[in-house]
């Protein structure tokens, strides 16, 4: 894992720079015309109300949707199309919105899914159970397991992820997430249908995973007591548009969100 | 030549370093971490509480100040123990869960100079007292996760004290010197640790124990059950309870065996299980908690594995006890046990981790006898132990091959027990504590002038076994107008014991006989309703009925009997009974909150109930104030039947 790199988000550099992007699917517009950044290091919100867009721009950011119009550079390498693979080996990962692990393997083999993208040795090794790719193995192993200490989950390790409640199912999903040791690690709600005491452990290992690791993450949420604690800087979506950006003192005041949160007629 | 090598080495810090020459090689410490087990010989540990202990004493740690220990079994919160220890400083563990207010007061009265603790959790409830806590100079940590930003002015990681020692030791020829001159400076009857005991009424006790109390108690212990270095334990009950620091400390140091601390709390059945313990140690509701999970599993299963555990669970029950009692089997009933252990025994043993059990211990409460039995009848030599903190453990243990469910077994070696007139139990021996921290009349109350300690404990001696049976606590025992002693709660619980009677309370201490109020649990005495015909509208009807009278009648009798195969206890037979008409409740004051009968408020809220009890009549009417679930309050009147038991007979040849 990194080592963990000092937090200095004002004057941070960009990792991520989304430019007049614009995505439809046929005749409905999902993105207008949306600029943003992600700052590297920061904790980076998009909210807005259902159907804003806010899971396209997550899809459009990791290569799942092909926007029709803008740019979006990452690392400083501009492009306007990305395939899922190459934003997964240049470092981006995700969680989704609704728990999508292997069911029937155990937590510890799906958390070892995510570093597939780390294994260097062909089929031919990996069959062989010996020399090189079981060297390799261990050390992946070793790196999984600092991830399943990290997120308190060693009393899992063997169960089938299919019989684990929800909540750590979630914590799960963003362990495998960890494991491709992601610059970039987009949170899909990862609160979504927790209850309070998850909330508030999952809100933790947010804070932990950006503190410790130094890890950039962009996330989505509805919750806005958590939004409002986590994050750093907040993009609103509204209808696919930009509405406002910005720190969540400076965004919770602005009179479009309160529109669109409390709804006024268009 | 054992006796040598103990009466030299006095103290944990001595004892380390003789283990570190005798068990050089062998494993002390094993730790649990990222999925795999870290081990440590005795020489590494020497080196580990060594450089720890140095660094302690860079901070400033001197003979005599005190040093908490705050955290989850960690190796490294165990040697933090010696480590202060070697420098005649005093470990004063605190339960980890504590809350910070309670934590303040034990740090504040320990007067508390460094605490080691295993995490952020716990630094941060130090920090948010630390205003009250003047003496506290340093705070250490374990596990460095989350603390980076934290101001490091007063606290620091272990990893660095220890690498501050490690360093004083390479600069400073003379250091290890000095630090083997502290410990040589240390006596057997120094103070070893403070235990602060929770108590249930009033601010926690500070129980002051001796090397010589620990050191002997756990050897005798040891003794007892043949304990050798080869034994492997895991350590996962609170620190600062001293069941854990007999056992996964004292006993250890004493006779070289393996510790292993779990990965987790979440994880101990599983790394108990990996590991194997030779010798364990458990409250009851641990083995409730495994036997529930099996229970439940197996419903779960295929109809054929069903089938089979069950036929093989009753074989067991009816055999197996007999077996490991060493006991005349005959040899059909030995191949099937054996063919048991083959398909059902063996696997459900290494599920629970006692694949390799010699002895298990079980103390701290009552075990239900029906899951003692089930251990036993499984093979595991499961025993009951009587202790407390104040005696450094034993008071008494089950030998092996004389284990009855209803006892807690003979006085350890070098105890002495005998019984106050009140029935409370009294011992002496080496584990006697030297007293309670800054409290000489606690201490006064709790020793008597010729050395004796009270347990606060009622109990007499079996006089089938020769066992200790203890039956209440001594304050609550009391006697009838003839002088016979009344112990409310041992015939409750022998009452309680029936699936059908869900509370009891039983009256007598200065009356004439003994009465007792039942409540009938709802859940039994419904199925057995449906099962017998029984109709009723509600609970009061239910629990009015003529049929269920009669049932639970039949129970009382049974309990009667029972009593009346015991001495001491034929006089307390139940003469008079009653079956409430509602469930006592803790939101009506008539339970505590830990679901615990309290008997004098009971017995005020239900006078005319009690006065019909005593005056004769066969029923008499009540009204109380009920409060329903969402608050509002209700009167429930209703008129309760009492009946009248003759008492059991007393066995002849008991009774000469």
């Amino acid at each position: 894992m990194r080592a963990p790199s000092e937090r200095d988000v004002a004057a941070g550099e960009i990792l991520l720079a989304v430019e007049n992007v614009s995505l439809s699917f046929g005749g409905v517009r999902a993105i207008t015309d949306v600029s943003f950044d992600i700052r590297k290091g920061e904790i980076r919100a998009i909210i807005g109300p259902n159907g804003a867009g806010k899971t396209s721009m997550l899809n459009v950011i990791n290569g799942f949707y092909t926007p029709q119009q803008g740019r979006i550079t990452f690392k400083g390498e501009t492009r306007n199309k990305m395939r899922p693979y190459e934003a997964a080996r240049g470092g981006i990962a995700r969680t989704f919105q609704n728990v999508a692990l292997f069911r029937g393997m155990t937590a510890l083999d799906n958390i070892m899914a995510g570093r597939a993208l780390k294994m260097h040795r062909g089929l031919f090794w990996q069959l062989l159970r010996h020399g090189p790719a079981l060297k390799e193995e261990v050390e992946h192993r070793r790196k999984v397991e600092e991830i399943i200490d990290f997120l308190e989950i060693p009393h899992i390790r063997r169960i089938p992820v299919g019989r684990l409640p929800y909540g750590l199912q979630k914590r799960v999903e963003l362990g495998r997430a960890l494991a491709m040791e992601p610059d970039l690690l987009l949170l899909d709600e990862p609160m979504a249908g927790m209850n309070l005491e998850e909330k508030e452990d999952m809100s933790r290992f947010v804070i932990d995973v950006n503190n410790h690791f130094g890890t950039t993450i962009a996330l989505i949420e509805h919750d806005m007591g958590v939004v409002m604690d986590l994050s750093d800087r907040v993009l609103v979506l509204e209808y696919g548009r930009k509405i406002a950006d910005g720190a969540p003192d400076v965004v919770k005041k602005n009179q479009a969100v309160i529109d669109a949160y409390l709804g006024v007629a268009h | 030549m054992a006796l040598n090598a103990t009466a030299q080495a006095d103290t944990f810090p001595k004892l380390l370093i003789r283990n570190a020459t005798v068990h050089r090689d062998r494993t002390a410490v094993r730790h649990k971490d990222l999925g795999i087990w870290q081990s440590w010989t005795w020489a590494q540990v020497l080196e580990q509480v060594r450089a720890f202990s140095i660094g302690l004493d860079a901070l400033g740690l001197a003979r005599g100040d005190k040093v908490a220990i705050i955290g989850s079994n960690r190796p490294r919160l165990y040697w933090a123990m010696c480590a202060a220890q070697a420098l005649g400083a005093v470990p004063v563990p605190i339960y980890a869960d504590s809350v910070a207010d309670e934590m303040a007061y034990v740090l504040e009265h320990a007067e508390v100079k460094i605490a080691v603790v295993e995490d952020q959790e716990q630094v941060d409830k130090i920090l948010s007292i630390s205003e009250r806590l003047p003496r506290l100079t340093h705070v250490l940590y374990d596990e460095p996760r989350g603390l980076r930003d934290y101001d490091h002015a007063r606290l620091q990681w272990i990893d660095a004290v220890q690498n501050e020692g490690r360093q004083r030791l390479a600069n400073d020829p003379g250091a290890e010197e000095r630090w083997h001159e502290q410990i040589a400076a240390g006596r057997g009857s120094d103070l070893a640790i403070i235990l602060y005991t929770s108590g249930t009424t009033g601010q926690p006790k500070g129980v002051m124990l001796s090397y010589d109390n620990v050191i002997i108690s756990a050897q005798n212990g040891n003794a007892f059950d043949a304990l050798g270095p080869d034994e492997e334990v895991i350590a996962y009950l609170p620190l600062a309870w001293v069941g854990d620091h007999i056992f996964s400390y004292a006993q250890s140091y004493a006779a070289g065996f393996c510790v292993n601390c779990p990965e987790s709390p979440e994880t101990v059945v599983e790394d108990r299980r990996e590991i194997g313990t030779t010798y364990a140690f458990a409250p009851p509701r641990i083995y409730e908690n495994l036997l529930t999970l099996t229970m439940v599993r197996m419903e779960d299963a295929s109809r054929l594995k069903r089938r089979m555990f069950h036929a093989f669970i009753d074989h067991a029950k009816r055999w197996g006890e007999k077996i490991l009692d060493g006991e005349k089997v005959p040899l059909g009933a030995r191949l099937l046990y054996a063919l048991g252990e083959v398909l059902v025994y063996g696997p459900l043993k290494n599920r629970y981790g006692l694949s390799r059990i010699r002895v298990a211990y079980t103390a701290g409460e009552a075990i239900g006898p029906e899951i003692f039995r089930f251990y036993r009848s499984l093979g595991v030599n499961l025993k009951q132990l009587y202790g407390q903190t104040e005696a450094s453990v034993y008071i008494t243990a089950q030998p092996d091959g004389e284990i009855h469910a209803d006892t807690v077994g003979k006085a350890n070696i070098d105890v002495d027990i005998k019984i106050a007139e009140n029935g409370e139990v009294l011992f002496k021996s080496p584990g006697v504590f030297l007293g309670y921290y800054k409290e000489p009349e606690k201490t006064a109350e709790a020793k008597t002038p010729d050395g004796w300690v009270r347990t606060g404990d009622a109990g007499f001696f079996d006089p089938a076994t020769g066992h200790l049976k203890i039956i209440d606590r001594a304050k609550d025992v009391g006697r009838l107008n003839d002088g016979t002693l009344f112990a409310p709660k041992y015939i409750e619980n022998k009452l309680k014991f029936y699936p059908n009677i869900k509370e009891a309370v039983a009256f007598g201490d200065r009356r004439d006989f003994v009465t007792v109020m039942l409540n009938i649990d709802l859940v039994a005495v419904s199925s057995w309703a449906e099962r017998n015909n029984v109709v009723y509208g509600s609970y009061q009807e239910l629990a009015g009925h003529p049929l269920v009278y009669a049932m639970i009648e039949e129970h009382v009798a049974e309990v009667n009997r029972s009593l009346a195969a015991e001495p001491v206890m034929a006089g307390a037979q139940i003469r008079r009974f009653l079956i409430l008409h509602k469930e006592l409740d803790a939101d009506d004051g008539e339970l505590t909150r830990t679901q615990k009968v309290r008997r004098g408020f009971i017995a005020e809220r239900y006078a005319p109930l009690v006065r019909a009890l005593y005056d004769g009549s066969d029923a008499a009417d009540i009204s109380t104030e009920v409060t329903f679930e969402d608050g509002r309050k209700g009167v429930l009147a209703a008129r309760v039947t009492i009946r009248d038991m003759a008492p059991a007979p007393v066995p002849m040849e008991r009774a000469a």
